[in-house]
């Protein structure tokens, strides 16, 4: 098989009249080279060129890419809501054979709900905040005229119930605020299905949701399938995509790049693109192994001796919250731990599991209602503010969202000089700001830019080199990795192997991705409820769970089962 | 060659094409400009002496020799608008200051300083609140009298609550942010952290809000000369113009209509740049 070669203006004619050829008995869904556009000031910019895909009864057709792909237009425009200002183009479009390039605003509004189903990505910001879900999904219902009001009632808790809803009678009266996420995102789930549409289309169904619950939203959308609805899944995540999709289109700034049967297409990508976003996931098989393409071998040889003398030990740390009406509760709850030179710790939870507010504690940055916290077998926390300042530089912070830790005034090269401890001075200054851009592996260029004009990749190059300035013993990273892309992830996680072994700097490492932790960590804490269920290697956590949390959060995984040799050392 | 590296996918592209200024913002600045060189060098501007009495040509309306008409004294009422424009700009520019710093001082108190400081200030700032503002300029002004200087701090003090809250909150949001974290975390000092991070970036849409308060702050001072609570006539400041034409509104309206929309077309001046600085300095954040 070759490649799609991407530059050879042919080459997606030639896959898609070869998907022609393809024999489907009654796609509800028939998609020819569909195109999108938007030309807001006159200027045609296309944003989604030809998409090409079948979807048929009880069967998932998934659309992977990462952000500005491209994917979650295409969804849109699937269902008239391409938005304003766009222009929809395609050879064909057709849904449950009726032609859908013809369709005005009333006609999209029937096939919304009735024929196609939405669910939106944030359950949060997509219900209506001041209406019971009840109330939410009794309005598509009312809308489109389903019967009256007592039976439409007993359709709310009988959809409800369906989508694996507990309680659905005392939960139909709550509002969105009073769930969790994951119920949430089934009462979103049950509303987009109100009307038993037969397509259901899924944009980030499980973005922003726990793990376990993530998975508890996946095997919904499995029995849909089941039942014989069809199912389009927009999603960045291929383990995701991987556990419900049976042919997968991956998209690249607009194009598709790759697509084919689910099993075809992961476990033998063809284009480079796919290749490197397969390698990027990461997880236990991963270790030790270069995540990103195109960059110089792990190193070979041991790794940095871990030193038996923790750097940071943390015993019994405790803090509480006061809520409302005198309620306390208890966020981390005597959490203890040793970080070792040079030594990698996870710690995985979900969220409301106090990990966070562990990292807090252990940087001196929170208020310890009980425990201690040293480093280099001297006191830090809990300690006034003033005696721990000169040795704040030994212990430094990766936050999730860089562009906030940025004061927005400042160009990169003022961020970095800032950094630097002040016994490093005059033309010192200059070289030490030099040899960190080098490490983190950015160009000069953005020394005098903002931080708003970068790529949130470079953002958290600028935001670890900014860590590694006052040549720290322990770096904290919460969530460092979380918001990138997952090629994008690839690389920073590269770049904190990288920078680890020639350092030896040891990271606390919090996620809540128990692929990226079992990447990366030497020893794992799981938390859960602000205790610490269990601890061990990732060997012992991941193979061998004791705790039934631990097991339950395993089991929730999705499995993503494709290593790939190539591309890797 | 790498696949697939970041940089080659920045997040903004290129910068749209230069937009022709607003229509309103130019209109608006040229205006203000005029004022300005009323203000500086108003003999350049002005037809005829501002204080020269002529009782042949008394409460004359607006003509070629006398654009805005004369007074009851024959005084040419364009050249006095031009005179008193000084004193009108300076009297709206130094209330506004005053407000402005007031509301500096309190702010950065109420946010920064120690709890029981913080704890009057806001108390104080709150009773500052309670006050109607010109009841609070009548009591400054029957203490020290009426004159540009009195009416200047009065305005200031009706306007510094209202600012010393923004900038108390600015600056609250700021000690809050991510970027202050990240300092303390490097181990700088509480000073350099003040100095380098919360105030520069609390400070920042106060430049917006001195443009939109001395819009304000030259309606409320003319208010009070009007009051006969400022500038008293025969100073040509603009309050004061209204208020020695109040007498002929029957006779002659221009006295006192076109004074006024002198003021009106200053205020919205000097607020329409406030606008735009404000939604220019939004953007730029964005």
């Amino acid at each position: 098989m070759s490649t799609i070669d991407l530059t050879d203006p042919r080459a997606i004619d030639l896959a898609s009249d070869a998907y022609d050829d393809l024999e489907w008995e009654g796609a509800r869904l028939r998609v020819r080279d569909l195109r999108v556009a938007f030309s807001p000031d006159g200027v045609r910019r296309d944003v989604v060129r030809g998409v090409t895909f079948d979807l048929e009864p009880g069967r998932c057709v998934a659309i992977v890419g990462e952000s500005g792909s491209g994917k979650s237009v295409t969804a849109r425009a699937l269902v008239g809501l391409a938005g304003h200002g766009s222009i929809v183009e395609a050879d064909e479009l057709q849904i449950h054979g009726a032609d859908a390039l013809g369709f005005g605003a009333g006609d999209w509004r029937r096939v919304r709900g009735r024929e196609v189903g939405f669910v939106l990505q944030d359950a949060l910001v997509s219900l209506d905040p001041l209406r019971s879900v009840g109330a939410e999904i009794d309005e598509s219902l009312r809308v489109h005229g389903a019967g009256d009001r007592a039976k439409r009632g007993a359709r709310v808790l009988e959809l409800l119930e369906r989508v694996g809803v507990p309680d659905p009678a005392v939960r139909a009266r709550q509002r969105p605020d009073q769930l969790s996420g994951g119920l949430r995102q089934r009462a979103l789930i049950a509303s987009a299905i109100a009307l038993d549409p037969d397509i259901v289309i899924a944009d980030e169904p499980t973005t922003a949701l726990d793990v376990t619950v993530q998975a508890q939203v996946l095997a919904q959308l499995e029995l849909m399938k089941a039942r014989g609805a069809s199912i389009l899944l927009i999603s960045h995540d291929l383990s995701v995509v991987a556990q419900l999709a049976d042919h997968i289109l991956v998209m690249r700034a607009g194009e598709v790049v790759e697509q084919g049967p689910a099993e075809v297409l992961l476990s033998a990508p063809r284009h480079e693109y796919t290749r490197a976003l397969v390698a990027a996931v990461p997880g236990a098989d991963t270790r030790g192994t270069r995540l990103s393409p195109g960059h110089a071998p792990v190193p070979a040889g041991v790794p940095a001796p871990i030193d038996p003398v923790p750097v940071l030990t943390a015993t019994g740390l405790v803090r509480r919250f006061r809520g409302p009406g005198g309620s306390v509760t208890t966020a981390v709850d005597g959490v203890s731990f040793e970080l070792a030179a040079g030594e990698t710790l996870g710690i995985v939870g979900e969220s409301g599991s106090g990990k966070s507010t562990t990292a807090k504690l252990a940087l001196g940055l929170d208020h310890l209602d009980a425990g201690t916290v040293t480093l280099h077998g001297e006191p830090w926390a809990p300690l006034p503010e003033s005696k721990r300042r000169t040795r704040r530089r030994l212990v430094s912070v990766v936050d999730q969202d860089p562009l906030s830790s940025f004061d927005p005034r400042w160009n990169v090269g003022r961020i970095l000089l800032d950094a630097l401890p002040r016994d490093v001075r005059g033309a010192a200054r200059g070289e030490r700001v030099q040899e960190l851009l080098g490490q983190v592996g950015l160009n000069q260029d953005v020394l005098g830019r903002f931080p708003l004009g970068l790529s949130g990749g470079q953002r958290q190059r600028v935001a670890i080199a900014r860590a590694l300035a006052p040549r720290p013993a322990v770096i904290v990273l919460d969530e460092a990795v979380s918001a990138l892309d997952v090629t994008i992830q690839a690389q920073i996680l590269d770049l904190l192997v990288d920078l680890q072994r020639s350092t030896g700097v040891s990271y606390l490492f919090i996620s809540h991705d128990l692929g990226v932790i079992s990447h990366l960590s030497d020893r794992v804490l799981v938390m859960k409820d602000g205790v610490v269920v269990e601890h061990g290697t990732p060997g012992d956590i991941f193979e061998r769970p004791q705790h039934p949390y631990t097991r339950e959060l395993i089991a929730s995984i999705p499995a993503f089962d494709y290593p790939l040799t190539s591309g890797k050392a | 060659m790498t696949a697939v590296r970041e940089s080659d996918v920045p997040t903004t592209a290129g910068r749209p094409p230069r937009r022709r200024p607003p229509v309103d913002l130019v209109a608006s600045l040229v205006l203000l400009g005029v004022f300005a060189l009323a203000a500086s060098v108003p003999q350049v501007l002005a037809t005829h002496d501002a204080f020269a009495v002529d009782y042949h040509a008394a409460l004359q309306a607006t003509s070629l020799s006398h654009w805005f008409g004369t007074d009851e004294s024959g005084r040419d009422l364009y050249s006095r608008v031009v005179f008193g424009s000084r004193e009108s700009l300076l009297i709206g520019l130094g209330a506004a200051g005053v407000g402005i710093v007031a509301a500096i001082v309190l702010g950065a108190l109420a946010a920064l300083g120690p709890k029981p400081v913080a704890v009057v200030i806001d108390r104080f700032v709150e009773v500052l609140f309670a006050f109607p503002a010109l009841l609070m300029a009548l009591l400054l002004i029957s203490v020290a009298g009426p004159s540009a200087l009195t009416q200047i701090l009065a305005v200031g003090a009706g306007t510094a609550p209202g600012y010393a809250r923004m900038v108390r909150g600015q600056i609250l949001s700021a000690k809050r942010s991510g970027y202050v974290q990240a300092a303390v975390a490097l181990g700088h000092s509480p000073a350099r952290i003040v100095r380098a991070h919360i105030l520069p970036n609390a400070l920042r849409p106060l430049v917006a809000i001195f443009a939109l308060s001395v819009g304000q702050s030259i309606v409320w001072a003319s208010s009070l000369s009007f009051l006969g609570l400022g500038v008293a006539p025969p100073s040509p400041e603009w309050g004061a113009l209204l208020d020695a034409g109040r007498a002929y509104i029957v006779q002659a309206g221009w006295l006192v209509v076109i004074p006024g929309l002198v003021i009106v077309a200053l205020a919205l001046a000097a607020t329409t740049v406030g606008r735009h600085l404000q939604t220019g300095l939004e953007k730029g954040e964005k």
